[in-house]
């Protein structure tokens, strides 16, 4: 009986949160197929869009992790999977050490407040019929917290100074602001239950550059001042260098190559990877008239994706094997892991680097 | 005529287009829109004109305007659009009509809605044909699959009896590129014609669009708000800002000594894949002005970092650049003080560091 007293004494609260070495995200071999059915009445399944398949990653307390890919990799999808949105056909999503993959009603409710997602479209993420400040305090009307509406006005506009927003426009409309205003509100009500998690699926996409600076930088200076613990979705190869600490790469429902920025932009190993980088156009016109690395064709439908390693079909060092053999992600030495049989070498990665050395 | 501006490499080769002084503004219910706010530049045959700038800049516009494309919309259309010396602007809605497609072909942003998705992708190749030649249906669906073989897609034999839905992105894209091609145009207008693709498809489309000016000997002038594109495309670059051009000059010019707050705004506002992580972006304060009411002087006052008190007022004109005459810049700044100005910058100085480390910006305006 005195065993638990004793037990107890080390244990703080502090320690508890800490956790250690347990991530604050962990996916493990998450899987989502969409079914494609035919017939109206009768619904018969005649195939599925493999949109995520087999994708297992961890984030860490504070770090930034990067989700890069081209359309229908799955990137999106992930993110709906982590906050719950979609239900996964396999796989694990543990929050905190906690299994939040199947959970339901009041305890999703709750994970909900501490994962919280910013989207692409600030134009259609934002009720056009309520002011901003309604649309900022919504989180606490939902979740019950601050039920007194003075106390709650206050927290809004706090949350609006710190997102770089007049405190003033508290009773305007979506419409009565700029794209990248709007992306800005998204941010605060994203932030507005201080999340442990936050996914930005795109947040820039649609902003002009100079208004894409501005977001950015916000989102960095908020990853400081309050330890953010961030998932970066988007397409945009620089923009995901700028931001977060580590980098996984997706095609076609997979991670091809995960590992930390310096890293993979460094030393890319997957043939993808490279392939990505070689095809991103860099504002030096020095480099006009030089040859692109180009891949060849189309990403081929997640509804029919090749066999083995997926990527085969378009990979300039594909073999036999890769047709096969299903590569798995593993350690390639240069700080990556990398799911390829013959990963590019450092001959190749330079071949690369004339580009991005430039 | 060099002081009316034009990315010209040099001066005595006749343009194949030559843009002098246009305006396009159109009447809406708010007020007066002046999208187009008295923009002149040129482009040499072969070579290729970038126009950057942020939505709402006009690019998109101007290029329209060019086309006779925004002759419906109420539009009030002035100054002159020279094609080989012949003035669209004051041209009868027939002849554009034999030009549009034809001497000139556009792509746009989106290939998904720019073809209908009724009819098959070689039957609108086939109308494109059919258009500006007096041929039979049967020699225009034989050049309709050349020209699906010459942008790239597979097998186009059989591709072209595909409908738009049974493309790629990429491949529609291509589809509009052979449609544009299909009467071999002296000029290309491209308006954002990567933007809706995946990068790996872009640089595609890219390459494939440079092989072909390469083969046709076409002028290109690309419309993007990406600064990688042009600086991967064009010869020479046009910045545009709230109707106007703020700055033209050669792509080298434009990337190596850019001389107007804007592009520095641009240039420093974009993360990189190489260098430091840790050098901030520096962005451009405040959003793109209201083109109904834009700002009285020089339109880019209000966001610049440097702007004087008089900056309100004057409006300052494109002027050339002394070390090179094909660069010209609108701003009011002092050259000098843009010069030191810019080596702050570039250096990876803030715009108020740069301000303290480079004295004095007043002068003579």
């Amino acid at each position: 009986m005195s065993a638990p007293a004793v037990q107890d004494v080390p244990l703080g609260p502090g320690d508890r949160a800490g956790g250690g070495a347990e991530p604050l995200l962990r996916v493990s071999g998450l899987v989502k197929h969409f079914p494609i059915t035919r017939g109206v009445l009768l619904q018969r399944k005649i195939g599925a869009v493999q949109a995520v398949d087999g994708v297992s990653f961890e984030v860490a307390r504070g770090e930034t992790l990067g989700l890069v890919g081209e359309t229908g990799c799955g990137k999106s999808t992930t993110a709906r999977l982590v906050m719950r949105l979609l239900e996964p056909n396999a796989g694990e999503v543990r929050f905190d050490g906690r299994d939040i993959t199947h959970i339901k009603g009041s305890s999703l409710k709750a994970i909900r407040r501490d994962i919280q997602m910013i989207f692409q479209d600030p134009y259609s993420s934002l009720n056009p019929r309520k002011t901003i400040g309604s649309i900022i305090g919504e989180p606490f009307v939902i979740h019950g917290v601050m039920d007194d509406k003075g106390e709650r006005k206050k927290a809004v506009q706090e949350l609006m100074e710190t997102v770089g927003l007049n405190p003033e426009h508290y009773n305007r409309y979506p419409h009565e602001f700029s794209g990248g205003q709007r992306q800005r509100i998204g941010v605060a009500r994203a932030l507005a239950l201080k999340p442990r998690l936050l996914i930005a699926d795109e947040p820039v996409s649609a902003l002009d550059v100079s208004i894409q600076a501005q977001v950015l930088n916000l989102l960095r200076d908020l990853q400081r001042e309050f330890g953010l613990t961030l998932i970066f979705i988007t397409h945009d190869l620089s923009v995901v260098r700028h931001m977060c600490d580590r980098v996984a790469v997706m095609y076609l429902g997979k991670i091809v190559e995960i590992g930390p920025g310096d890293a993979l932009y460094g030393a890319p190993r997957h043939p993808y990877t490279g392939a990505l980088l070689a095809a991103v156009p860099v504002a030096d016109p020095s480099r006009h008239g030089q040859e692109r690395h180009l891949l060849s064709g189309d990403v081929p439908s997640p509804a029919n994706p090749p066999q083995a390693c997926r990527f085969h079909t378009r990979c300039p060092k594909a073999q036999e094997r890769c047709s096969v053999q299903e590569p798995l992600l593993q350690d390639k030495g240069t700080g990556t892991d990398a799911a390829c049989h013959f990963p590019l070498t450092e001959q190749e990665i330079a071949g690369i680097g004339v580009r991005s050395a430039a | 005529m060099s002081a009316a501006g034009g990315p010209a490499g040099s001066a005595n080769a006749t343009p194949l287009l030559r843009v002098e002084d246009l305006r396009v503004e159109f009447a809406t219910e708010d007020g007066v829109v002046h999208a187009v706010d008295g923009v002149s530049y040129q482009v040499l045959a072969g070579r290729t004109l970038g126009i950057v700038g942020e939505s709402g800049s006009g690019k998109t516009v101007s290029s329209l305007t060019t086309l006779g494309l925004t002759r419906h919309e109420g539009a009030r259309v002035s100054g002159r659009i020279l094609f080989e010396g012949r003035d669209l602007v004051a041209a009868p809605e027939s002849e554009l009509r034999a030009i549009r497609g034809n001497e000139i072909a556009m792509i746009f942003q989106d290939p998904l809605s720019s073809l209908h998705p009724f009819f098959r992708v070689g039957g609108q190749l086939v109308e494109a044909v059919r258009a500006h030649r007096d041929v039979s249906r049967q020699v225009a669906r034989k050049r309709a699959i050349e020209l699906l073989g010459l942008v790239g897609i597979p097998d186009p034999g059989r591709r072209v009896d595909d409908y738009p839905h049974e493309f790629s992105g990429g491949m529609r894209q291509r589809a509009m590129i052979a449609m544009a091609l299909a009467n071999e145009p002296k000029l290309l207008i491209a308006d954002e014609p990567t933007t809706a693709l995946d990068v790996t498809v872009q640089a595609q489309i890219l390459a494939l669009m440079e092989r072909l000016q390469r083969e046709l000997g076409m002028a290109i002038v690309i419309i993007t708000h990406d600064l990688g594109v042009v600086a991967e495309m064009a010869h020479d670059i046009a910045v545009m800002y709230a109707g106007r051009i703020v700055e033209t000059g050669s792509a080298s010019a434009i990337f190596s000594s850019p001389e107007h707050p804007y592009t520095w705004g641009l240039l420093k506002s974009i993360p990189h894949l190489t260098g430091s992580r840790e050098e901030p972006l520096v962005p451009i304060p405040g959003t793109p002005p209201s083109l109904i009411r834009p700002p009285s002087g020089c339109h880019f006052h209000p966001r610049c970092f440097y702007a004087q008190p008089e900056h309100a007022r004057i409006d300052p004109g494109l002027r050339p650049v002394e070390t090179d005459p094909a660069h010209f810049v609108a701003c009011l700044l002092e050259p000098a003080v843009r010069r030191r100005l810019w080596g702050e910058l570039s250096a990876g100085r803030t715009p108020d560091e740069a301000l303290k480390a480079a004295g004095p910006v007043e002068g003579p305006a």
